[in-house]
């Protein structure tokens, strides 16, 4: 018995999810493994004001190394970053505990939680820049109140700037990791759960050693998508600190826009993106590779 | 986005082409970013009188206070090959442009007009490239200024000072009378705005044109600029702890309110007082900073694109004449709180402290003593005006000793050249 031919509609529907999907794909492509490859080797050039073409090598990485201002930039991402991740996490985690304990108007106070993630970066910032101002926010309420000692200006010094950052970022993330673990939690198999406590575990071990163990595949989701906006955040700088006092609380984000848009240091500005892009593959990759390896063996 | 822009650019043409009568009027494409309050305002007046003279002005703004988001255009535009006939860049970004060879030659107008013969030295040279007329000024800014009321000084008995040790002194007394000397934004630019006045004082003329406008490594490592970081360290306890991040005119503010005695700013904190209705002289008192009759000079200006088609090359030259012309330079000037870029502008309508400045420019230029600002991009721009202003900045807000921070400066400076 042999095959009949393919008529033409039946090829055309062989093919039509590569035809559909193939102008996206060529997309992105170009705009950005192109401009990746660009920026790249925009880095490696003297560009000052307009792209220059001529290779110099090395020397704007150099350059870029020896600026105090980079230094600052990548010490407050490495302080932001994991205080930013571990406190998002801890108390995404802990929200979603408690959530889960039968409580009752569940899905409006989980609403509210979940509420901030619904805000940009910039509202986010200005509002926690009016509340952490000393004599517009908190303190002088505080202080109203008849505790006069009452001192919380984090944003104007330069040693509690960043602090403030991870203060609204996790303020506004936390929501999104409870979420996250909540949908996990109510996926965890109950009959384990049930069966632990008829041999007469504790919720605390319950918790502990069963349910929280179980839901590693979330907490990898939650480090990689919140370690991806902490090296991206820019807006909540430009709108919570404007990057001081001084320097002081500027991020690698900020950095690069002002390198590439205000000095007219392109070479630097493409230099301090790349060292950023290879601080997300650096997480990204061994994540990705973890994960599609792991899917292979399912 | 090339291939949009040129079909969109295309159209315009075609359709520009039908309507146009066969006479082509004069055109330019003006790329700014005076968008608002009096700054829209004054370019509306240069609307006016171009549209006067027969002709058609494309307004191409863009906002943003500061000028980024007009330079990523100015950048795109350029690379695409379609620059605009005029475009408001200022200082040494002048000569970066004209060194890519992205401008044309005002030789014509200036000769006609005779710029030469109206315009201080300093700001030719701003404003020329390799001896030709590249851009055109619009206005002066004064940077060097003291901005003070002079109720909050009477109370501690005191005037506003004329030397740097004059200054100290009065501010402790204000400060032991609890109130705050100096009205601070804690932002990099005004800190680096107070940097240079205090250059310009402790350190003297000469001092500042071999530091911030020359360079010159000796001057930028030596004991004098040690000198004026010690200055900046005692400023930075006559401001207020709540300074960071604070915008000019809300110190502005202070002052009129009397919470604060002084503000050292440009003269464009004038617009903040004119605005509320207080009088120079009675109200507030407007001085320079103290130094030895140094002028520290900002100039907004018009750079003028490399463009084709004699619609747009007489549409430029009719902009640059009008623009350096005495009615536009009065009116301009009168609404933005500058003084005219050249000297020979009648005065009636102007203020007081607007006349002390014009006085003082035409003396500075006389005495060699007139001088670009490195904070508002005029004697240095980019990189290495970035690199004084995060020494500048880093200084101010934390506990660094002079000496670090002169080291610092010198090492910033070599790496941003």
């Amino acid at each position: 018995m042999t095959h009949p031919p393919l008529k033409i509609a039946d090829r055309i529907a062989r093919w039509l999810p590569q035809i559909v999907v193939a102008p996206c794909f060529a997309a992105i492509l170009f705009f950005v493994y192109g401009f990746i490859a660009w920026t790249a080797y925009i880095s490696f050039t003297k560009s000052k004001m307009l792209p220059n073409y001529n290779l110099i090598g090395t020397r704007p990485y150099e350059r870029l190394f020896q600026m105090d201002r980079w230094g600052v930039a990548q010490e407050n991402l490495f302080i932001f970053g994991i205080l930013f991740i571990a406190f998002a996490i801890v108390i995404g985690c802990l929200l979603a505990v408690l959530l889960d304990q039968k409580i009752r108007a569940e899905g409006f106070i989980r609403t509210i939680y979940l509420y901030p993630m619904a805000i940009s970066f910039i509202i986010t910032g200005t509002a926690w820049k009016w509340i952490m101002n000393p004599s517009l926010g908190l303190e002088t309420v505080v202080r109203s109140w008849g505790w006069e000692s009452f001192s919380f200006g984090w944003t104007n010094d330069a040693n509690l700037a960043v602090y403030a950052l991870v203060m609204a970022a996790v303020w506004q993330s936390a929501g999104f990791v409870m979420a996250l673990f909540l949908s996990a939690l109510r996926s965890v198999d109950q009959d384990i759960i049930k069966a632990a406590s008829l041999d007469g575990a504790s919720p605390w071990k319950i918790y502990m050693r069963i349910i929280l163990p179980s839901m590693r595949p979330v907490f990898m989701s939650a480090i990689v998508i919140l370690s991806h906006l902490a090296i991206k955040s820019f807006d909540l700088v430009v709108a919570l600190t404007g990057g001081g006092p001084g320097y002081s609380s500027t991020l690698p984000a900020n950095f690069m826009y002002e390198m590439t848009f205000r000095r007219n240091e392109i070479g630097i500005g493409a230099a301090s993106a790349m060292i950023m892009l290879a601080t997300v593959a650096a997480i990204m990759v061994p994540y990705l590779y973890s994960e599609l390896r792991g899917k292979k063996h399912v | 986005m090339t291939l949009i822009s040129k079909t969109l650019v295309g159209a315009l043409a075609l359709t520009t082409a039908l309507a146009a009568p066969l006479k082509a009027d004069p055109t330019a494409e003006v790329l700014h970013y005076w968008t608002s309050g009096g700054e829209a305002q004054a370019v509306k007046a240069l609307q006016e009188a171009f549209a006067a003279r027969g002709g058609s002005w494309v307004d191409a703004p863009v906002a943003g206070g500061g000028g980024d988001a007009q330079a990523a255009v100015l950048r795109a535009r350029v690379l695409a090959g379609d620059p605009p006939a005029a475009v408001q860049i200022k200082g040494p970004n002048i000569q970066e442009w004209a060194e890519a060879g992205a401008l044309g030659d005002l030789s014509a107008v200036a000769t006609a007009q005779n710029w030469d013969a109206v315009l201080p030295a300093a700001i030719q040279d701003i404003v020329k490239y390799e001896g030709n007329y590249v851009a055109v000024p619009v206005n002066v800014h004064r940077v060097d200024w003291i901005w003070a009321n002079p109720e909050v000084l009477a109370k501690v008995g005191a005037t506003v000072p004329t030397t740097w040790d004059e200054f100290n002194e009065t501010a402790d007394k204000l400060l032991a009378a609890g109130i705050i000397p100096l009205a601070h934004g804690g932002q990099p630019w005004q800190d680096a705005t107070v940097f240079e006045t205090v250059v310009l004082g402790i350190g003297g003329v000469d001092f500042y044109r071999k530091a911030l406008v020359e360079l010159d490594m000796d001057a930028l490592g030596s004991d004098t600029m040690v000198a004026v970081f010690d200055q900046m360290r005692k400023m930075r306890g006559y401001v207020d702890p709540d300074f960071p991040g604070r915008d000019w005119n809300l110190a502005t503010a202070m002052v009129m309110r009397g919470e604060a005695a002084m503000q050292i700013m440009g003269d464009w904190a004038k617009g903040e007082f004119a605005a509320a209705g207080k009088v120079p002289g009675v109200d507030y008192i407007c001085a320079s900073t103290p130094s030895e009759n140094g002028y520290l000079l900002n100039s907004d200006s018009f750079a003028m694109f490399n463009v084709s088609g004699e619609d747009n090359v007489e549409g430029q030259a009719l902009l640059a004449e009008l623009i350096l012309g005495t009615d536009f330079q009065e009116t301009f000037n009168v609404l933005k709180g500058s003084i005219p870029a050249r000297t020979d502008v009648p005065r009636d309508s102007f203020d007081d402290c607007a006349i002390k400045s014009m006085d003082d420019m035409v003396s500075a230029a006389e005495g060699n003593t007139l001088l670009g600002s490195m904070a508002h991009e005029i004697a240095q721009a980019g990189a290495v005006r970035g690199a004084f202003i995060d020494v500048a900045t880093a200084h101010f807000n934390s506990d660094m000793s002079s000496a670090d921070a002169v080291a610092q400066l010198v090492d910033a400076i070599k790496l941003a050249q």
